[in-house]
């Protein structure tokens, strides 16, 4: 079978190329050379393969080839490089004396990467970068593009990083028990920003953002596999459930609908179901983390064929205990909504007046934007203009302003 | 994506070498070219004569007018320059780190625009 095509290989390097470099990161000792020694190995890829054909196993072969090429390359470098013989030799060494990798090992090198690019001494902003390119395989260009930010500054986030991992010897390791869920945190933390990133209504750059999304739930899924948690699993049906309203949450004309006026049958009930499995698996295994909660929240939503059918005792009583174990005032100001839709917008009010009395939502648009729903659900039409014009001047996103005018120009004169 | 690495640096530093030294940079230059030819990554290369060799030339008023000298008058000049192929930014920035005259000078990575077919 001496035919394989150039489209087949493209495939095996969509599937592959990842865990190929995740590997060939631990086997090499740096970001670098494995990267060098991924291109070199789908270069030997393409010029074997449809003479020999397809080997049995194309992953064990590509991480070879990776090491063996990047020995012959360190080698050729000598004369630039004084340390690189020493470490051709290392790898050399260390290649004939290795156990082949199994899956097991496969795996765990993955998630060496995800810890090693979310380390906590890197800075947040370089964390998502380097997760984005390393672990998604994402080009400089498409991050930047993604993020509304020009190439060359993702660029350097990356290759200080890189050199911030190689000059602080950070291990390519999985953290021990003892820091784990630690160091968990700060990874999903990464990947929900990705997430909030693609999510957050912006005109204009909508199709690149539902690939940040994308890309967030993809990497939420790899977690889920190698790292079965109740946080993990938290965390994708929160992304899921959030997810599948993303069809209903903008007009055909790019307009934001809220949640009780979205029209439920564009839902994608393949991911609502699927949230709804990890939601109830997370909260079944463990104490109820942030997480598993607002997707719980967002589970009760999902459940609810119309918004007059919302359980909105249940997702109070989602509210209380989401309080409880992540207390914020973002958190105190969706229980109050929840606590107006379930015993009346007065009740409601009072909480949120509460909150902004307090001073840290003062300067938050949804917080006014609450409660001018509220007071024109109460009659009170200069309180609620007062405070939609407050959020307005607050709010920075085109489709949540041009909402906000919407409804100052659709309340009744006083 | 193709990716322009231009190479900047003082000439008078080299001409302050040996000739062995010249020799070696000129080797290891070469060198690399081939390195990037192996690993699919050269388009083109070439290294420039001293920049008191170039003339300017500018349209003024519909006629051709010339100048002795460089465009930007700078310490470090514009001395070579290799067009690769990469994947994208971080590996055009890796390629261009490992040219043997960045260790002399410095080396701007541009990528190409590609003009719209009209």
């Amino acid at each position: 079978m001496g035919d394989v095509a150039p489209t087949e290989i493209e495939a095996i390097y969509r599937a592959e190329s990842r865990r190929v470099l995740a590997t060939l990161i631990r086997l090499l000792g740096g970001f670098e050379l494995a990267e060098e020694a991924l291109h070199d190995a789908f270069m030997a890829a393409a010029e074997r393969w449809p003479r020999d054909g397809l080997p049995a196993n194309p992953r064990a072969w590509l991480v070879s080839a990776g090491r063996f090429r990047a020995i012959d390359r360190l080698r050729r470098r000598a004369r630039f490089d004084a340390v690189a013989p020493e470490l051709a030799a290392r790898i050399e060494a260390e290649a004939s004396d290795a156990m082949p990798e199994t899956d097991q090992t496969i795996a765990d090198d993955q998630l060496r990467l995800i810890f090693t690019c979310c380390h906590p001494s890197l800075p947040g902003d370089a964390q998502i970068a380097l997760t984005l390119r390393e672990v998604c395989g994402l080009t400089t260009e498409a991050i930047a593009h993604a993020f509304l930010t020009r190439p060359p500054t993702i660029a350097q986030r990356i290759v200080r990083a890189k050199a911030r991992i190689r000059e602080a010897r950070i291990p390519y390791a999985v953290p021990g028990p003892d820091e784990l869920a630690e160091r968990l945190a700060i990874v999903l933390k990464a990947i929900y920003l990705v997430f909030n990133e693609g999510y957050s209504a912006s005109s204009g750059t909508t199709l690149t953002r539902a690939d940040l999304s994308a890309e967030a739930i993809r990497l939420g899924r790899l977690l889920v596999d190698l790292l079965p948690d109740a946080e993990t699993e938290g965390l994708l049906a929160l992304m899921l459930l959030s997810d599948s309203r993303r069809a209903a949450r903008t007009s055909p004309e790019g307009e934001l609908v809220l949640l009780a006026d979205q029209d439920r049958s564009r839902w994608n009930q393949g991911q609502i179901a699927e949230g709804r499995r990890l939601v109830v698996a997370a909260l079944a295994s463990r104490r109820a983390d942030p997480y598993a909660l607002q997707a719980a929240i967002a589970a009760v939503h999902g459940d609810a064929p119309t918004a007059e059918d919302t359980d909105w005792g249940e997702v109070v009583g989602l509210y209380d205990l989401l309080a409880d174990v992540a207390p914020s005032p973002v958190v105190a100001l969706n229980r109050a909504v929840a606590i107006a839709k379930r015993d009346g917008p007065a009740a409601g009010l009072s909480l949120i007046d509460a909150l902004l009395a307090d001073g840290e939502l003062a300067d938050y648009h949804l917080a006014h934007a609450a409660r001018a729903d509220l007071c024109r659900r109460l009659g009170q039409v200069a309180a609620a203009r007062a405070s939609y014009q407050r959020a307005l001047a607050l709010a920075r996103q085109e489709p949540e302003r041009r909402f906000l005018e919407r409804r100052l120009s659709e309340l009744p004169p006083e | 994506m193709k990716y322009l690495c231009l190479l900047y640096f003082d000439g008078k530093q080299l001409d302050a070498m040996s000739a062995e030294d010249k020799k070696t940079i000129d080797r290891d230059s070469l060198a690399y070219d081939r390195e990037l030819e192996r690993r699919g990554h050269f388009i083109a290369a070439q290294a420039l004569q001293g920049p008191d060799s170039a003339v300017t030339v500018r349209i003024e008023g519909g006629k051709v007018s010339t100048t002795d000298g460089p465009y930007a008058e700078t310490k470090e000049a514009l001395g070579g320059f290799i067009l690769i192929e990469a994947d994208d930014l971080n590996q055009a920035i890796q390629l261009a780190g490992g040219i043997p005259l960045a260790r002399r000078g410095a080396v701007e990575v541009r990528p190409i625009y590609d003009v719209p077919q009209p």
